[in-house]
């Protein structure tokens, strides 16, 4: 502990007013989320204690988006048992969440006799795993799940799904929210303490310590600096950049089941390929790349350019109008780049401190199993009684062009700001706007609105809607333009009023 | 409560090309309705202050909002019923024309028409599809974005800008950020050449010393949470951008005017055939797309630089959508299709009938000096003009009548060295 954090501890001991929770989960991602909703069930405090200002503003939100199947994990890995599982959860979880779910299957191709091996060999691993209803199929099977498909051989894998990984992360976070969880955003842990009975966990910005019975490390990225804060060495995470390309929503009807190539033995991802989202777009991607920054999710111009030649090979009727965006996550590995590969999740209790690190993929799949799993740790420290009024369902939230027109119409004359169209390339009216700023735990955001109801993930990307958004804030919530915020604190969107307000209108 | 309503013609969005369009057509005796999604007329034009509006058709030059003006005047005049608050939402083929679905505050409606005149406009490209690497920070907004938060919202997006792109939008927008205390450290353009009018070169980046970097790219955008700056670098020889000689370009603001995309998801759920080369659907002499009954002008159709021609084009097609009504279909003649040729990266209409006669519209592909526009049937030669200069950013426009002519097939423009 360095000396300010001493000293922070002192004041701490004098403070009656410390606050204390019964566990702290340090990470707002999908494995915070998850757990929060988790734990909400039992008769204990929870708080989840987050860096960024939103929920899946991590690595959460800048992934795939694959429900993975587990055939590419070797048997007995944390991996493999909490895909399968995980898999086998998530559709129930998605219908209590409202967050859509595809199950749109899966076909690794082979192009080659050797890999044609292969396929065998991840279809004996794969079943060994307990992955359901695997099959090598034939030319004629392949062209009648993708028209057009090209390949000799290929593994189906029905179990294989998408969803969307922030509403997923949102919605989990929302459900533990309603059942009584705490969020702190803009809440940096930056140290750790042990105390008698559990810990003080410090922060950044001098906001408050807090005490805990138990704590869980779901920082994802930072594992390894939050691992070292508890004690525990020789925990390193490596960031391994992913980029992607996001494609108008006009070539969305193409694809109908998951095509992947055979993974190569060495390689630190799944390699590039196309995959649909559950809006209807396309995602080309993900690259690897071994990156020296956690925080840096930049893209890069000879990557983009690859993506883009990729695209075009894989896509041919792609044309230079239907890239609308580029985004990118980063891994948190524990292999270091020379080893490459992927090394296996840590999952741990170092005496009521509970480890996860190297959560990188399959970890949205495994989420809601690992989530278990943390319930079954904390249980062997705290008693878990179970709460009386504990709802796991979230309403349900309607995307109102998509609505058969009677029910349009009825909702309509409920809320007339139904009518009213704020994005036009998603179709999002003001009514929804303000539903999702509404559902905002923390403070409201431009990216924050966007994750929950696509308003400027369209064609446009804002440019539409965003003055909107801007005049709507202000008018229907009183946030005026200055204190409007891309993605919290730090991140205004506007510079000034041009004229003092009352001698405009 | 959901409406019923039916009219001869619907004209989507009211910006200049709507409305003249629906003038034309009023005064030719049809029955008109404009459904426009803002809560006024007027379109891109109601963000524009500037002056420069009108030069051509009124001889003065008028702001935006002055210009649309007059033409929302006239319609109003004529007994045209204006829509305002007002979305399309979708679009379906009827047998007796079209059924529009509409979305007001409070209400939901349907409208039918026997003929529709689209006039949605464009949308800006964006930094995603001009595969802008780097971060994704506040601050990065496409320039009419920016001129529409600050000429109807009150809002300085930024204080120090890089511009990328030079396209008019950014070079007034650069204008205008300089005007209002903001600075703008340079305009950078990946072409050997700027992508806007010269006189808006000279008015808004010459005369307030502001720089334009031709053949520059960004390799970098800088700053997590709002932009720090770019790191721009010069085309090599290679054509990628040379980052050896990248240099760093302190900013808070990034404005993109990398050009605009006509806007016809409603055109593409009717299964027009589209170009394309313009991004607008393919039309005929009479703006009449492949769906009939179905005609398109203004920005929608293929991207204009000035407001006039929008006007005159969209004229033109709301006379047509009356004549149509009134089944004043030319006999059917043999159908020409009009083609790029040598120099020329598209044309329109991109059909017409045999004999007929339409104002040809076309862009050349890069700028070239002493030049001859040839139109070519075959072997015959129909139509020759000789031009000192042309540039991608001007579009030409040409009077062509094949009564006199045997061009029964095709024609081809051309643009070669004279
Ligand atoms: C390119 C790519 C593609 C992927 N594709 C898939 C896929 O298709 N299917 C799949 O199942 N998985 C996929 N994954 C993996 C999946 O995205 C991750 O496993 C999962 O999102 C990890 O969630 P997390 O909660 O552990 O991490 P995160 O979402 O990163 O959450 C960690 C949180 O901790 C916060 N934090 C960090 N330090 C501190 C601190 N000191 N104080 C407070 N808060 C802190 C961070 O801000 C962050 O919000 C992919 C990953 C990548 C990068
Ligand atoms: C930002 C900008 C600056 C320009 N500056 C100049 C200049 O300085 N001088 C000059 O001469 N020319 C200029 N131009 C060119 C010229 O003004 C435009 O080409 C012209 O305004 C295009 O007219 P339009 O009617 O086709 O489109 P717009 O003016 O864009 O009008 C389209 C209308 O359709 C509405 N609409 C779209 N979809 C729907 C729907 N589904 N339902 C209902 N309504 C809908 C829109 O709200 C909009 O009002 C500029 C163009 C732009 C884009």
């Amino acid at each position: 502990m360095n000396y300010f954090g001493l000293f922070r501890a002192i004041v701490c001991v004098y403070d009656t007013s410390m606050k204390h929770v019964d566990v702290i989960i340090i990470g707002a991602g999908i494995i915070g989320c998850a757990a929060a909703r988790e734990l909400s069930r039992y008769q204990i405090s929870v708080a989840v204690l987050e860096k960024e200002y939103d929920t899946g503003f991590g690595t959460s939100s800048r992934n795939s988006g694959v429900v993975h199947s587990g055939i590419h994990y070797r048997s007995g890995t944390l991996r493999a048992i909490h895909a399968v599982r995980g898999n086998h959860m998530m559709q129930q979880l998605c219908e209590q969440l409202q967050v859509p779910f595809k199950p749109t299957g899966k076909l690794t191709v082979a192009f080659d006799r050797s890999q044609c091996e292969e396929l065998k060999v991840l279809k004996a691993q794969g079943e060994a795993n307990g992955v359901p209803g695997l099959e090598i199929i034939d030319v004629e099977r392949m062209q009648r799940l993708q028209p057009g498909i090209s390949g000799i051989q290929a593994l189906y894998s029905p179990s294989t799904a998408i969803i969307s990984p922030y509403e997923l992360t949102i919605a989990c976070a929302e459900s533990a929210h309603h059942n009584g969880v705490e969020f702190h955003f803009g809440h940096t842990v930056s140290a750790i303490d042990r105390a008698e009975d559990g810990f003080i966990v410090h922060d950044a910005e001098g906001l408050c310590p807090i005490h805990a019975a138990i704590v869980i490390n779901a920082a994802g990225l930072y594992a390894d600096s939050i691992a070292q804060m508890a004690g525990i060495q020789g925990i390193t995470i490596y960031p391994c950049k992913g980029e992607y390309y996001v494609l108008d929503k006009r070539l969305g009807d193409q694809l109908d089941v998951l095509i992947y190539p055979v993974p190569g033995h060495h390689s630190s991802g799944l390699g590039i390929h196309l995959t649909q989202t559950v809006d209807g777009n396309i995602l080309i991607g993900p690259s690897t790349a071994y990156s020296d920054s956690k925080e840096h999710t930049g893209t890069t111009s000879e990557i983009l350019r690859a993506l883009r030649a990729a695209g075009h090979t894989l896509l041919p009727t792609l044309s230079e109008g239907d890239f609308i965006r580029t985004f990118a996550g980063l891994r948190p590995k524990l292999n270091p780049p020379e080893v490459g590969g992927f090394g296996d999740f840590i999952l741990e209790d170092h005496d009521r401190f509970i480890l996860l690190a190297g959560i990188e993929s399959p970890g949205l799949t495994a989420a809601p199993s690992l989530a278990l799993e943390i319930v079954a740790l904390v249980r062997s420290h705290l008693s878990l009684v179970e709460k009386q009024h504990w709802s796991g369902t979230l309403p349900a939230r309607e995307r109102f062009l998509e609505l058969p027109l009677d029910r349009q119409q009825q909702l309509v004359e409920q809320d007339p700001d139904h009518g009213s169209i704020v994005c036009r390339c998603e179709g999002i009216t003001k009514a929804e706007v303000l539903q999702a700023v509404d559902r905002i735990i923390g403070p409201v955001t431009y990216t924050g609105i966007k994750l929950r109801c696509r308003s400027m993930m369209g064609r446009c990307q804002g440019g539409f809607c965003i003055p909107r958004i801007a005049q709507l804030l202000e008018e229907e919530r009183g946030i005026t333009m200055d204190q409007q915020q891309l993605k919290g604190p730090g991140s205004p969107m506007y510079h000034r009023h041009l004229r003092p307000e009352e001698s405009t209108s | 409560m959901r409406q019923l309503q039916h009219v001869d013609i619907a004209v989507i969005g009211a910006g200049p090309a709507g409305l003249a369009a629906a003038a034309a057509a009023r005064s030719a005796g049809a029955a008109v309705i404009i459904i426009e999604r803002d809560d006024r007329a007027g379109g891109i034009l109601n963000q524009c202050i500037h002056d420069g509006f009108g030069l051509q058709r009124f001889d003065c030059a008028l702001t935006g909002g002055e210009y649309a003006h007059i033409d929302e005047l006239a319609c109003r005049d004529a007994g045209v019923e204006l829509l305002t608050d007002t979305y399309v939402s979708s679009i379906e083929r009827t047998e007796s024309g079209f059924a529009l679905h509409t979305m007001t505050t409070g209400l939901i409606s349907v409208i039918t028409a026997a003929a529709v005149i689209l006039a949605m406009g464009c949308r800006e490209r964006t930094a995603g599809a001009i595969s802008l690497p780097g971060t994704r920070p506040a601050g990065i907004y496409t320039a009419g974005t920016a001129q529409r938060l600050t000429n109807m919202q009150n809002i300085m997006t930024g204080s120090r800008f890089l511009i990328i792109g030079s396209g008019d939008i950014g070079l007034i927008m650069a204008r205008r950020v300089t005007l209002e205390g903001g600075s703008v450290a340079a305009v950078t353009e990946i072409q050997p050449y700027p992508g806007g009018l010269d006189r808006n070169i000279r008015q808004c980046l010459t005369d307030f010393s502001i720089p334009l970097y031709l053949e520059t790219g960004i390799v970098e955008i800088l700053g997590t949470d709002r932009v720090t700056g770019a790191l721009i670098a010069p085309v090599g020889r290679d054509g990628l951008l040379d980052t050896t000689r990248s240099t760093h370009i302190p900013c808070d603001t990034i404005l993109l005017s990398v050009g605009l995309i006509p806007e016809n998801e409603l055109t593409r759920s009717l299964d027009a055939v589209m170009d394309p080369v313009t991004g607008g659907p393919a039309v005929d002499e009479h703006l009449m797309t492949s769906v009939p009954g179905l005609f398109a002008c203004g920005n929608v159709l293929q991207v204009h630089d000035v407001v006039d021609l929008v006007s005159q084009e969209a004229a033109h097609a709301g006379t047509c959508a009356a004549a149509y009504l009134r089944g004043e279909r030319a006999e059917k003649r043999k159908t020409i299709t009009l083609q790029a040729g040598e120099g020329i990266r598209y044309v329109l209409p991109q059909s017409m009938s045999a004999q007929g006669s339409t104002l040809l519209s076309c862009r050349v592909r890069k700028p070239m000096e002493d030049v001859t526009i040839q139109i070519r049937s075959g072997s015959e030669l129909i139509y020759r003009q000789q031009l000192p200069y042309v540039q991608p950013s001007e579009m030409i426009q040409i009077p062509l009548d094949l009564s006199e002519t045997a061009a029964d097939t095709s024609v081809e423009v051309h643009c070669v060295r004279t």
